[in-house]
């Protein structure tokens, strides 16, 4: 057992409003330079919908990702036999055109525009040329766009849907939409790290972080192929290949990311999991229907005696350890298991997990009357307006399974809470429900209070990240701070 | 030593200038300003041409590149392959074919950075002076190819021992003074590059990548000492 520690996170998208005040939070901290215009580290998607780079889920298109290939996983854009070849073109590399061309309006017009018989307007000018730009696409262009035939119909997670399901879903009285909220995933076997030429890309070993050192990154471009989430963005200004940070310098002084910390839903968790590195290969490489199940067990328990003393053993911190016993996200992934990996099948094996929501009610069911009483009050998970299927796709690896057991212990706990709190439902049909839905009182109470009623405390458990002990794993603090005194930064200057 | 002065100025100053500027540049500019050495690649912004000019312009300077580094290390092999005639012209016409595809190449990527708004953001004075050094010096190459078509012979029999002797600390003009004027003028643009080169873009020819095909898929940093 070689015990490690890693930050995991949760978005509950029940909870989701889709607001974008968390890719606002990271833009203003992170991509307002020159370069980054495009980049949102953090979005928002509206589903059913194609998201952003558009239809990044069609890896028939993009080629991101591990394949299984005689008994082994490769990356399917560039394995190491491509990567020279293809290192003058890279073959899958998306280009500008896939995510938008950033731009800004010429706002001086308004003020030095000539005299004249109509109101001067403010054109939109690209931020790469300052040429007068016809906008085609932008950030969020398909936001709430459900039921487009140019954007949702599109959505790759529409495969194997019926003919009627996605008619349904098209037209207007059944017309349905959730958001999903994207970061980076910080996997436990990045596909971008894998296929890093220069080997920039890493993961820290303490936290799991995911980063690309920028004084080693080459512009090769192979990593922005390689993620199948296209959560590697390439800065076309300073020619070298960016990504989210999870806000390191945030979590190492305590604070939760800036887009963690922005949520107005309060629909993101943070907290810190053990687990088994030793097995990461032979879990990535499990067939489809065994991945999310596999992934879960390589989380160890943080209580297990057994674990916490591999965990010291492998020079892992009580303090992250004691972390880790209070993780939300250890309760909503491996013990409850209502949150589920996005698109595991491209087998990066990702640390960011989603509660699915549970869809409105197909409201016109019975002929045209709109029928809500109590006996349906809270609808069976099935006729949901957004087909299991499509939920399966999106987070089973197109296996129904999981899927349906993180939503019936959902309705399960809505279920024993209408029962509590405004009593009319049958406590024994609740009783019954969280039966089937294997839930116990506890349990539904537990995932309540972390749902309904999480402070900033309970949702993000921030382990200590211990920095202070990377300056003295080079020199003692003391000669470091009499030896260093102000020092000099530079910043990033592109190369000639 | 013997010779003009200007071939003195030519063919024993400027190679040690080029040289020494050369190594103490790069060196220099890894070491202070590694976040520097990038491909800069314009891909992402026009992902079209981009294939249909890079692409060839670096698969046959490599191969133009690997034949003048075969001339210099081995140029007796050179003149047992060229003691053929048809040997000779198989090495020359290749040589040419590969010659006109790095110009053809060049004046594709020339063209699609001139002509691509997008691109022409990213392209800074160094890089239109290093295109016109590579466009000279590669039209020049071609240049030879079609008029001297027994180039490769000379290489192996002037060049590789002229740049021995350059190399050895002990400059012999001699080797190329009786030259004709292009194949000096394609000699003197080879050491304006490499003199030129720790200012350019082309410094990421110096890092590439060569241990991913031996490292493992996935990289781990740790701040604290691991037991």
């Amino acid at each position: 057992m070689n015990v490690r520690s890693q930050i995991a996170m949760v978005f509950h998208l029940d909870k989701c409003i889709g607001c974008h005040t968390c890719s606002i939070a990271c833009k203003n901290v992170w991509t307002d330079r020159k370069g980054t215009e495009y980049m949102w580290w953090n979005n928002v998607e509206t589903k059913p919908g194609t998201g952003y780079p558009t239809k990044w889920e069609d890896q028939d298109k993009y080629k991101g990702g591990w394949e299984k290939k005689n008994g082994h996983l490769e990356i399917i854009s560039t394995g190491k036999a491509k990567v020279i070849p293809n290192i003058f073109h890279n073959p899958h590399m998306p280009s500008m055109d896939d995510y938008y061309e950033p731009w800004t309006y010429d706002y001086q017009h308004l003020f030095n525009a000539p005299e004249g018989d109509d109101q001067p307007t403010a054109r939109p000018v690209s931020m790469i040329t300052g040429e007068e730009l016809a906008i085609e696409s932008g950030p969020n262009w398909d936001d709430d766009l459900s039921g487009s035939k140019l954007y949702a119909e599109n959505d790759p997670n529409l495969a194997g849907l019926s003919e009627q399901q996605r008619l349904q879903l098209s037209s207007v009285e059944q017309l349905v939409f959730f958001y999903l909220p994207r970061i980076c995933n910080h996997c436990l076997n990045p596909c971008c790290v894998a296929a890093c030429p220069s080997g920039a890309l890493y993961k820290r070993g303490e936290d799991g972080i995911v980063l690309i050192d920028q004084q080693r990154c080459r512009a090769w471009r192979a990593c922005v192929s390689a993620c199948p989430y296209k959560k590697t963005y390439y800065n076309w200004y300073t020619g070298k290949s960016e990504k989210c940070i999870l806000c390191f310098p945030r979590l190492e002084t305590g604070q939760a990311p800036a887009c963690f910390h922005s949520c107005v839903g309060r629909i993101r968790y943070l907290g810190v999991v053990l687990y088994d590195a030793d097995r990461m290969e032979e879990v990535a490489n499990l067939p489809n229907d065994e991945l999310i199940e596999g992934q879960r067990s390589m989380i160890l328990d943080p209580n297990d005696p057994e674990v916490i003393r591999a965990a010291r053993a492998n020079g892992v911190p009580d303090g992250v350890i004691e972390s880790a016993q209070l993780s939300p996200v250890y309760q909503m992934v491996k013990v409850w298991k209502i949150a589920l990996p996005p698109h595991i099948e491209y087998r990066t094996l990702p640390m960011l997990f989603y509660v699915p929501p549970l869809a409105p009610v197909q409201s016109n069911k019975s002929d045209d009357v709109i029928d809500h009483v109590s006996e349906n009050l809270f609808h069976d998970i099935d006729d949901a307006r957004v087909p299991m299927k499509y939920f399966a796709n999106l987070f089973g690896a197109g296996n129904e399974g999981p899927v349906r057991y993180a939503l019936a212990k959902q309705k399960a706990v809505r279920w024993h809470r209408r029962a509590i709190t405004v009593g009319d439902v049958d406590r024994e049909a609740a009783d019954r429900i969280l039966r089937e839905a294997d839930c116990t009182i506890e349990e539904a109470e537990a995932i309540y209070q972390l749902t309904s009623l999480c402070t900033f405390e309970d949702r993000f458990v921030i382990p200590p990240m211990y920095r202070e002990q990377a300056v003295e794993m080079l020199k003692d603090p003391h000669e470091h701070r009499q030896s260093v005194g102000f020092g000099f930064s530079s910043g990033p200057k592109r190369g000639l | 030593m013997t010779g003009h002065y200007l071939d003195q100025l030519m063919f024993v100053a400027l190679p040690y200038v080029a040289l020494t500027t050369f190594f103490l540049m790069t060196i220099y500019r890894y070491r202070a300003q590694s976040f520097s050495y990038s491909s800069l690649s314009s891909q992402f912004l026009e992902n079209k041409q981009h294939f249909w000019v890079v692409v060839p312009f670096h698969y046959a300077v490599l191969v133009i590149t690997a034949g003048h580094l075969v001339a210099l290390f081995i140029p007796r092999g050179i003149l047992a392959w060229n003691s053929h005639p048809l040997r000779l012209y198989i090495l020359e016409v290749s040589a040419l074919a590969c010659g006109l595809l790095t110009l053809i190449g060049l004046i594709g990527i020339v063209w699609r950075r001139f002509t691509t708004s997008k691109v022409r953001q990213v392209t800074s004075p160094t890089d239109w002076i290093i295109y016109g050094i590579l466009l000279l010096q590669v039209a020049s190459g071609v240049g030879i190819a079609l008029l001297h078509p027994w180039g490769s012979s000379w290489f192996a029999t002037n060049l590789s021992p002229y740049l021995w002797s350059i190399f050895t600390l002990d400059p012999n003009i001699s080797y190329v003074a009786p030259l004709p004027l292009l194949v000096k003028f394609h000699i003197v643009f080879a050491f304006i590059t490499v003199g030129f080169f720790p200012f350019t873009r082309l410094v990421h020819i110096l890092v590439i990548p060569n241990p991913y095909l031996w490292r493992k898929p996935q990289v781990v940093r740790w701040y604290r000492p691991r037991k």
